[in-house]
């Protein structure tokens, strides 16, 4: 009774300990929370993000902000994808300084598909080939100064490729 | 065994182009299989490549990336017959690590 009990309050106590990190860390952030702040977050595969159902949500949990639309972002994507599994998509833009490049499918179960850094000397374009459960819009999103920038096109898909 | 990544990087100019396939089933964890079982997600979370020890591309993935994925970018500065570094983890802790010339 007595190890367990011991068990269980240095779990709760770690726990506690997290909540205050985060506590302090959390205010403190804030006037750095432009671009420093959200490099280093970036080292780190972003795992909520991933595990966010919404474009929205996983945009606001990978960057902390929202996107502009910009036409400056090049978005190419098929118009028709008869086959959901492979579609071949890529990103280019003008903007300068930019530091990520990111992909979303609205639709799909877990919004966002893919996250680029673009470490300076890389060049803003990236191709790649992504799944989609069903017809929906994807977002590209280009992260260039410190802002987001989107462009968004519709895919139709005639076999989807994210479920039985 | 054999390497999972096939890369190819050329140079042209200042800059080099690398176009990279990995071999990868990207297993989503939203299919089922023949019996109705639903297979686990088993997918590539992070792939990395690195040049002259500075990594120069660093992709974060979910499952929503395609079965043996590929990706092509660009970048400054690369020299033909150097090295460039790739490597990927994915979600179940597996990696591989593979060396290519750029050309």
């Amino acid at each position: 009774m007595t190890i367990s009990d011991n068990g269980f309050s240095a779990k709760r106590r770690l726990i506690l300990k997290g909540a205050v990190t985060v506590a302090l860390i959390g205010p403190g952030n804030i006037p750095f929370s432009l671009a420093p702040a959200f490099a280093a977050a970036n080292d780190k595969y972003p795992e909520d993000a991933f595990k966010a159902k919404s474009d929205a949500d996983a945009i606001k949990s990978l960057y902390g902000k929202t996107a502009e639309p910009s036409e400056k972002v090049k978005l190419d994507a098929p118009e028709i994808a008869e086959n959901g599994t492979v579609v071949p998509i890529s990103v280019s833009t003008t903007l300068a300084d930019v530091t990520s490049i990111s992909f979303l499918v609205s639709e799909n179960p877990n919004a966002l598909a893919a996250s680029y850094k673009i470490p300076a000397g890389t060049l803003p374009s990236v191709a790649n080939r992504l799944k989609m459960a069903k017809t929906s819009n994807v977002i590209a999103i280009v992260e260039a100064g410190g802002k987001l920038y989107s462009a968004t096109k519709e895919v139709k898909v005639t076999v989807g490729g994210c479920g039985g | 065994m054999a390497s999972t990544i096939r890369v190819r990087a050329t140079q042209s100019g200042d800059t080099t182009e690398v176009q990279a396939l990995i071999q990868h089933p990207m297993d989503s964890g939203f299919v089922k299989d023949a019996k109705g079982e639903t297979i686990p997600p088993h997918f590539i979370q992070e792939l990395t490549f690195e040049y002259d020890g500075k990594s120069v591309f660093v992709a974060d993935w979910g499952a929503a990336v395609s079965k043996d994925p590929y990706v092509k970018f660009s970048f400054k500065g690369g020299k033909k017959g150097d090295d460039l570094k790739i490597s990927w983890i994915d979600n179940k802790g597996a990696t591989d690590t593979t060396t290519a010339k750029i050309q």
